[in-house]
């Protein structure tokens, strides 16, 4: 395997990595989502981490990284399925993962960013977009309840061969 | 080290690229599964091995990882030893500050390594290499 999927799910980009991250794939996702992004106008990023056993400094700075690339491309990042143990030991090692916003599941991802007042998905883009104020105080408000019964079925799942 | 037995079960990995870092990954964890270190504890040890093998590619310029499982008598633990011939550490103080970077990480490397692991020995110096051995217990 030398490329991590990435699935567009309407204005989303969804990545769900699956496998031991060797560091010159973690790179070449930074590369491939940038590309993406602005190849399909996303607003918005989720990449999904529950497979992963460990989150290192260079993967926690590969995260940091493509939460700021993307914020500078207008959309947002949310990493999304920690487990307890790589939180519990990325606090130790002194990680804070500044400027990435994470949720529990893919679902909670989507439903917190559906809540971000500047990214409506599913709405026009908005020309005045790009405040970066909001980022990182999306959770300081109670979410509102999003609609999602729609994206939850409509979920891709990685295939494995 | 001579406090701790190691069972002559010593597995040595060489560390000359990428994908090593992965193969001493799955090494240690698969060793302290074995050794019955809780799942906190596995993700910890590999955590550091993973920073500290990183380390060995990078600045060392590749060398060798060796996993032992050793016992003091009433625990088990994981060893995992490290080391290069690079350049070696010039400033070891310096290198073990919380934040001190060479640019390719986020400064944590050595310093994170040593909060995550309950023995941390460094032996380096310039032009000497690098040797770092560090320990995990099962609790």
């Amino acid at each position: 395997m030398d490329q991590i999927p990435i699935f567009t799910l309407g204005e989303v980009l969804l990545v769900s990595i699956q496998v031991d991250l060797e560091d010159q794939l973690a790179m070449r996702l930074q590369e491939d989502l940038s590309e993406r992004i602005v190849a399909t106008g996303a607003r918005a990023v989720i990449i999904d981490i529950s497979a992963l056993d460990i989150v290192d400094s260079f993967i926690g700075r590969m995260l940091s990284t493509i939460a700021s690339i993307s914020r500078v491309l207008d959309a947002e990042t949310v990493v999304v399925g920690m487990r307890p143990a790589v939180a519990i030991t990325l606090v130790e090692l002194g990680l804070s993962l500044k400027g990435v916003r994470t949720a529990l599941t893919v679902e909670h991802g989507l439903r917190m960013l559906n809540g971000t007042p500047s990214l409506a998905l599913g709405g026009p883009r908005e020309a005045g977009y790009g405040d970066g104020d909001g980022y990182g105080d999306a959770d300081s408000t109670g979410d509102s309840p999003a609609p999602d019964a729609g994206s939850r079925a409509a979920l891709p799942r990685p295939v494995s061969d | 080290m001579a406090l701790a037995d190691s069972g002559g079960d010593v597995e040595a990995l060489p560390i000359t690229a990428d994908e090593d870092v992965v193969r001493v990954r799955q090494l240690v964890r698969s060793r302290a599964v074995a050794a019955k270190l809780s799942l906190i504890d596995q993700t910890k040890l590999v955590t550091a091995a993973s920073e500290l093998a990183r380390n060995t590619l990078v600045h060392g310029g590749g060398g060798r990882a060796e996993v032992s499982t050793v016992t003091n008598g009433r625990r088990n633990g994981i060893r995992v030893h490290f080391a290069d011939d690079g350049p070696g550490i010039a400033d070891l103080d310096l290198a073990m500050t919380d934040g001190y970077t060479s640019g390719t990480g986020m400064g944590l490397g050595l310093s994170g390594a040593r909060r995550l692991v309950d023995e941390f020995d460094i032996d380096t110096g310039p032009g000497a290499g690098t040797r770092v051995t560090v320990t995990k217990w099962s609790r």
